[in-house]
């Protein structure tokens, strides 16, 4: 039974390939003159890495959505907690250089009156805590969100909007000063990431490289992982959920399973798109955006993950070159990409690819 | 509670005083039944006599209101959810072909195969040669051999009837349910689908729910009639189209 091949097939082959060359070739471009040919800005290596970042969060909602047919419109929610968690950490590192001076206490907080650190803030100083928290900040809420509704076999629409009314709620909670995670201004002013200087076009150079590479590494995972058993389970999970269960399969635990993973995968992309960026703050949150990332996929084409990746991209890619020169048409312009691929490609950008 | 299923005593399923109503209707009323361990039962009787609605409870996915069920002598069906009572050996054929599109022939199967049930051993199975062996002998019992790589969306109607079997039978179920297998088939299908439930038995028990009255003749020696939610009579085909009330319940209407 071929049930594990790596690399899976052409496409995948080439994704891990284009990766691994990002990942080596734009830092290297970004050290030539930037007036050069060939020569990148540390700004647009920050902003490819960005896209980087949606691609993965693509990815992990391709996961769910193209494999186990779990539409989340709020993966978003993972993303921005995950960037939360790095955000934190690289608020720690700020030290006594903020505008305040205090070595104890963010600005935010003093200028807010507090007295010392809240106690959620405590570990954030080790940059190890902070990744585990990157994963486990995620993975712990999917887990009891999944378990919950999962349990209860919501399904379809109405775990869609479940998903929706997660991320809005946390985005009430996030905007209140009282939470402690910097009211609607949300975390900036980073200074350093384990202890060299953001600003720096080595540092902008490095964190993408580790984008592109992990990017790679989580795709060619999970290529892998959907080619084993409990990938064939959540294929056949979307298409007919009674025959699964009547095979003697628990669906909830492998919906669980499949979800949890997905939101640390998101957790993940928003941890690397903090540094890049800037910043992080409860506007990440926003319904519009999860729904943003169910686009991108239905973009690309659903259960593929490059597909995914690909549709972040090209309209990550369009947003840019839109926002920058007609602002006011950006939003008409998704919304008629949407409404195109829905009525004319059902398959997505990768569904041209096979037909052709 | 013990989860082996234990026959001693021949009977595989038993049910008794089993109701279920659904806003007032009462599609199951009371009903007591049993069936052999491996004897071809078939269940007939006109629309709305609850034929599925007791295939729904037999396979935990209606809760009766009262009543009993059981497998074997010890196994409470009503105690179970769905993924654990096909695990404990009861399988389910839907009225509708139900069947994994996307996935090929083998895979449908292969996903079919007995244990490996946990996401986590789902993870790291590899087929064994044992499972790639019973998997070649699942392939020609379903008469799908020369299929076996074609992704299922793309079998005919009947093949999907039987690729469902087949992964009835992967599961290795000792009780084996069947929801009108033969409709929509042509008639060389309908002979082969008959032959196919014939081998079942009597190495595993069958209940097949059937509306085609020389498709039933032709498989079961005992028939159940189902009558609004109860059982009106059991016996042979003969005595079951001699019979009066079913005669003026059933055979009336639909023949």
């Amino acid at each position: 039974m071929k049930w594990i091949a790596i690399p899976p097939d052409r496409a995948g082959r080439v994704t891990v390939l284009v990766l691994v060359a990002a990942a080596v070739l734009v830092p290297l471009a970004s050290f030539l003159p930037a007036d050069s040919a060939l020569g990148l800005s540390s700004y647009t290596v920050s902003l490819l890495g960005k896209y980087l970042c949606f691609a993965m969060l693509a990815l992990a909602l391709d996961l769910i959505w193209g494999y186990a047919g779990l539409l989340s419109l709020g993966h978003g929610a993972f993303f921005a907690l995950g960037g939360y968690a790095m955000g934190m950490y690289l608020m720690r590192q700020i030290g006594d250089r903020g505008v305040y001076g205090n070595p104890e206490l963010p600005d935010f907080m003093v200028f807010l009156d507090w007295q010392s650190l809240p106690w959620y803030w405590w570990g954030f100083d080790s940059v190890y805590f902070a990744l585990a928290m990157v994963l486990l900040i995620p993975g712990i809420l999917a887990l009891v969100f999944g378990w919950l509704a999962f349990r209860s076999r919501v399904s379809g629409v109405y775990f869609s909007i479940m998903t929706q009314s997660l991320t809005f709620a946390l985005m009430l909670a996030f905007f209140r000063n009282e939470m402690g995670f910097g009211g609607n201004n949300g975390l900036t002013d980073f200074k350093d990431i384990v202890g060299v200087s953001l600003q720096s076009p080595q540092t902008r150079a490095g964190l993408f490289a580790v984008t592109a590479l992990l990017l790679a590494l989580i795709y060619l995972g999970c290529r892998v992982l959907l080619e084993t058993r409990l990938g064939r389970v959540l294929i056949a999970l979307r298409d007919d959920e009674a025959r699964v269960r009547f095979l003697g399969y628990s669906v909830a635990s492998f919906k669980l399973v499949v979800f949890v993973l997905s939101a640390m995968i998101a957790g993940v992309a928003g941890a690397l798109y903090v540094p890049q960026v800037g910043i992080i703050n409860p506007g990440e949150f926003q319904p519009l955006n999860s729904i943003e990332i169910a686009i991108w996929v239905a973009v690309g084409g659903r259960g593929t993950l490059h597909g995914a990746m690909l549709g972040a991209l090209v309209i990550a890619l369009a947003e840019t070159i839109l926002t920058g020169s007609l602002p006011e048409l950006w939003l008409f312009a998704l919304g008629g990409v949407f409404l195109a691929v829905t009525l004319f490609l059902p398959r997505g950008l990768m569904g041209l690819r096979s037909t052709s | 509670m013990s989860s082996v299923l234990d026959t001693d005593h021949g009977v595989i399923l038993y049910l008794e005083n089993l109701s279920v109503s659904f806003s007032g209707f009462k599609a199951l009323n009371e009903l007591t039944l049993s069936v052999d361990d491996g004897e071809l039962r078939c269940l007939i009787g006109p629309n709305g006599a609850g034929k599925t609605t007791l295939m729904d409870v037999i396979t935990g996915r209606t809760r009766p209101d009262s009543g009993r069920a059981y497998l074997g002598q010890r196994i409470d069906l009503l105690q179970e959810d769905e993924a654990t009572i096909a695990r404990l050996g009861i399988g389910r054929k839907f009225q509708k072909p139900s069947v994994f599109p996307c996935l090929s022939v083998r895979e449908n199967l292969g996903l079919s195969i007995a244990g490996n049930r946990s996401p986590w051993q789902a993870m790291r199975y590899r087929a064994s040669a044992a499972e790639r062996e019973r998997l070649d002998e699942l392939l020609v019992t379903s008469g799908l051999a020369d299929e076996r790589d074609r992704a299922a969306a793309d079998l005919s109607h009947g093949q999907k009837q039987w690729l469902e079997i087949g992964m009835l039978l992967a599961q290795e179920p000792r009780l084996l349910l069947i929801d009108e297998p033969v409709a929509g088939m042509t008639p060389q299908e309908v002979e082969r689908t008959a032959q196919l439930l014939r081998s079942l038995v009597p190495e595993r028990s069958v209940v097949v729910v059937e509306h085609d009255m020389a498709f039933v003749r032709s498989i079961a020696r005992r028939v159940t009639v189902l009558h609004e939610g109860a059982v009106l009579m059991e016996g042979s085909m003969d005595d079951v189209q001699a019979d009066a009330r079913v005669r003026e319940v059933y055979l009336g209407e639909s023949c």
